[in-house]
């Protein structure tokens, strides 16, 4: 595939063929996909429909499709969405704002602006040297991984509009929240001072304004090779489990131990999720077996964000450049926030 | 020519760095190639998206990495 990217057609005419084509034969495997492994299971292998076992197995099989699937066509568009934003463009958006409208605008820029986290630091420093006031910079770096686009798509596609839009308002909430009430404890002091010495020079290239249509394909191409690379194991693991609870775990198993009655539910949600370290779509097919079986969306909501918002990785990262007595209120504010979201949204939705 | 990678070791910074050696091989060019770990040196180029290319100070690419048929291009413009 990624010898292919340098292949692509170059005339307008063969560019829109080629994207035609291609959402073609992706509609058509989507389409198909139940129907295979029906076929497959039920008439080729003549396996009972109702079994257990036959149950785990489809799920498996029809949603490692499908999920794939979803991650291709969803990781493609946003990458090429993305592309016409930069890192720097909103530095640039953000300079000489105020607290306020600034965490306001940085969350939601957060959420838009190509980001990997691998760059917190750089862009920590980046955006603080140049300006930027320190809860607003904080809002910008809390949105941009929880708030994930793929997960958006992915939201969107297995649970409706409804949970997806939800999912994107709690998350901007939380950013906004969070960032300002860091920009007004006076979190500077707990900042390594080096951060602040930084002298910002070069020459700042506009990485992305100046890319042709095909250089923005190319990219998302291999943002699909890169990202199905990275998460394939959890990929594997999240179906494994999510077609095991499927097929064996009784239809209120979850409902009953962790459900809106167990008053505890989100907290043991977060907890768990916190430590996790997975990608967003690796969890979703988990997510989606775990709704089946009866918990409640704002748990899941909850553990979800807990998982790619919070983890050891990048909190190792930011100890660069923060105390850990910040790090301490980062990871309080963001658990809290993610926590009362998750009441929040089972109290609304049941 | 002095080549820097800049990056904090991440697995891209490290597959520019190897792509970069094997655009510099290729080309039969002369280049010292470093990497540059550094933060604040890192941030110092203006650079908040890693992995980046700086060619002779100047910075070329950031943010991802490039095509090998890029990577030559951004090589042989540097050279004059």
């Amino acid at each position: 595939m990624l010898k292919n990217a340098e292949k692509l057609p170059t005339s307008r005419r063969r560019q829109v063929a080629f994207l035609a084509a291609s959402v073609f034969v992706w509609v058509g495997a989507y389409r198909i996909n139940g129907w295979v492994w029906n076929h497959l299971f039920y008439n080729l292998f003549d396996m009972t429909p109702t079994a257990k076992l036959t149950e785990t197995v489809h799920f498996f099989f029809f949603d490692l499709v499908k999920i794939g699937l979803l991650l291709i066509g969803i990781i493609f568009a946003v990458t090429v969405l993305r592309s016409y934003m930069s890192v720097e463009r909103t530095r640039a958006l953000l300079g000489g704002r105020r607290e306020g409208i600034g965490n306001v605008l940085a969350a939601g820029l957060g959420v838009i602006t190509p980001f990997c986290s691998c760059s917190a630091v750089p862009a920590f420093i980046g955006f603080v040297a140049a300006g930027v006031p320190l809860g607003v910079t904080f809002s910008f770096l809390i949105a941009s991984p929880l708030v994930n686009e793929i997960a958006v798509g992915m939201l969107f596609s297995l649970f409706g509009f409804k949970i997806a839009a939800i999912y994107i308002g709690a998350g901007l909430l939380i950013a906004i929240v969070a960032g300002w009430v860091i920009g007004h404890i006076g979190a500077q002091r707990w900042v390594e001072p080096f951060v602040f010495e930084t002298k910002l020079g070069g020459q700042v290239i506009n990485t992305t304004s100046a890319l042709t249509f095909n250089q923005r394909m190319q990219m998302g191409i291999e943002e699909v090779n890169s990202i199905l690379l990275k998460i394939w194991p959890y990929l594997f693991v999240g179906i494994g489990l999510g077609a095991a609870i499927h097929g064996w775990a009784p239809a209120d198993f979850f409902a009953k131990y962790a459900g809106r009655g167990n008053i505890f539910g989100v907290v043991i949600a977060v907890g768990i999720g916190v430590p996790l370290y997975s990608n967003a779509a690796g969890i979703m097919p988990m997510v989606q077996a775990l709704h089946e079986k009866g918990l409640p969306m704002g748990t899941l909501l909850a553990f979800m964000m807990s998982v790619v918002a919070l983890s050891m990785p990048e909190m190792i990262l930011l100890r660069r450049v923060l105390k850990p007595q910040l790090l301490v209120v980062f990871i309080a504010v963001v658990g809290t926030g993610i926590v009362a979201v998750g009441y929040l949204f089972n109290a609304l939705l049941s | 020519m002095i080549i820097k990678v800049l990056g904090p070791g991440c697995n891209n910074c490290k597959t520019l760095e190897r792509a970069t050696k094997d655009a510099v091989a290729e080309l039969n060019i002369t280049a010292t190639i470093q990497k540059v770990e550094d933060y604040a040196a890192i941030a110092g180029y203006g650079v908040m998206s890693t992995p980046a290319l700086v060619i002779d100070e100047k910075v070329v690419s950031m943010g991802r990495v490039p095509t090998p048929a890029h990577l030559r291009e951004l090589l042989t413009a540097a050279l004059g």
